[in-house]
């Protein structure tokens, strides 16, 4: 144990995700020797963070005003939505450089066993977002994981009715892997969605 | 290095760190076994999808001071797949992990709760039967094993012959006129006897059963299962039943 201050540190340190008592430990001191300037710069980033982000109105992603940045992007198509479940999943798809409509962040994957059902997530959102009939395709992109696919099927089933294209994200082989590392089920996937290569 | 070999069904995973998962199973030798997935949630995993819940694998894990390490997986059935392709399927399986989970200790082997879920997994991934008869036998059974068996035709009190009319959760089934306290339901014949084909496995009396009966039952089962594990499952209000 240390002198109350640097031990409260290590203590909320601890707190985060991912940061072990070693490791919080090794924050603490290395914040401890860093200069003055350096650590106000990490405060004022953490303040600004909990003061002015917050998340958009529309589509549930982070933003620092009413809409995000994708939100009020007026060169993106407002024909297609992704629907992800977390904001770091439009980062991710946004580092691909392949997708120009807009988002929609659900908040989550429908998991019983945590207590977690459809009402819980932003799908009421998302149907609203549907009724004027601006939106022709929604991009199921959940997690390729059992509670992400059976979002996808949930959602499926109520968009598929609507006369929506409802597409899914491919699974498969990962670039760079090795067939015979695959697993059965990743294979299978990746079989059932092969595509013809013409000449 | 000490290390073990077993067969078991993922009821859960839990993120852990970066890229990690903790992984619950169901095991045929070790009872419920919470081991760490080392990498797991990259793309380039050795594990891929082969722990997902519901998914029956052929496991050898490491012995580790809290939590084992699972080191290598091959898979016996890929059930996740079928299971999340069905809404109905995918809420009723859920309900099966849970009280799966809730039933066996860790490092408590129980030979039958790990054969009746994997069978009942199986079952519900091939289609066989509705996913709520498949759950509610299931549900039947899992307590049956744990001592909570519930009694469909000799009063659940006094052992007089029935069939009887009445049904008390917290007697243990159906109960006689003489035995039966204020609130217990009464079910129709029907539910009833479905209730005892779905404890018997006797499927040809449960597939050809009505609608109406089959949700009586779920409401029955239902009860029945939350008051003898005590704490509410979390996932059964979700179920949905088609």
């Amino acid at each position: 144990m240390y002198e109350g201050a640097v031990q409260d540190l290590i203590d909320e340190l601890g707190r985060l995700p991912g940061v072990g008592p070693k490791s919080a430990q090794r924050i603490a001191f290395h914040l401890l020797a860093a200069d003055p300037d350096e650590v106000k710069r990490l405060v004022d980033a953490l303040t600004e963070v909990k003061n002015k982000v917050r998340f958009c109105e529309r589509c549930g992603n982070v933003a620092q005003d009413e809409l995000c940045r994708v939100c009020l992007d007026p060169r993106r198509s407002d024909a297609t939505i992704c629907v992800v479940e977390e904001p770091k999943d439009v980062v991710a798809i946004e580092r691909t450089r392949e997708f120009r409509g807009r988002y929609h962040v659900l908040g989550g994957a429908i998991n019983p066993i945590a207590g977690v059902g459809p009402d819980d997530l932003r799908i009421a959102g998302l149907m609203s977002r549907l009724q004027d009939g601006t939106v022709t395709e929604v991009i199921l992109a959940t997690d390729p994981n059992v509670e992400g696919e059976a979002t996808a099927t949930y959602l499926a089933r109520l968009l598929v009715p609507m006369g929506i294209t409802v597409s899914r994200l491919a699974s498969g082989l990962p670039v760079g892997g090795d067939l015979e590392y695959a697993d059965e089920v990743t294979l299978g996937r990746a079989f059932e969605g092969r595509r013809r290569i013409s000449a | 290095m000490r290390t073990y070999r077993d067969e078991g069904v993922v009821l859960r995973t839990h993120k852990l760190g970066e890229a990690d998962r903790i992984v619950t199973l169901l095991t045929r030798e070790h009872g419920v076994v919470r081991a760490v997935a080392k990498g797991v949630r990259r793309t380039s995993s050795k594990f891929g999808a082969r722990l997902e819940p519901f998914m029956h694998v052929d496991l050898q894990l490491h012995v580790g001071r809290n939590l084992d390490i699972v080191t290598q997986v091959e898979m016996i059935g890929p059930y996740a797949r079928a299971i999340v392709a069905d809404y109905a399927m995918y809420t009723s399986g859920t309900v099966m992990l849970e009280t799966a989970e809730r039933l066996v200790d860790e490092r408590e082997a129980s030979l039958q709760q790990f054969r009746l879920l994997a069978g009942g997994v199986r079952s519900l991934a091939a289609g066989e039967h509705a996913p709520s008869l498949v759950l509610d036998s299931y549900l039947l059974r899992a307590l049956a094993i744990a001592g909570w068996a519930p009694s469909f035709s000799e009063c659940a009190r006094c052992g007089a012959p029935g069939p009887h009319h009445s049904f008390a959760v917290a007697l243990g089934g159906s109960v006689c006129l003489r035995c039966r306290p204020p609130g217990a339901a009464s079910p129709a014949p029907e539910t009833v006897t479905l209730l005892a084909a779905l404890l018997a496995g006797d499927w040809e009396v449960a597939d050809a059963s009505q609608e109406r009966h089959r949700r009586e039952a779920s409401g029955l089962v239902a009860a029945y299962s939350q008051f003898h594990l005590e704490r509410r499952l979390r996932s059964l209000p979700h179920v949905e039943r088609v």
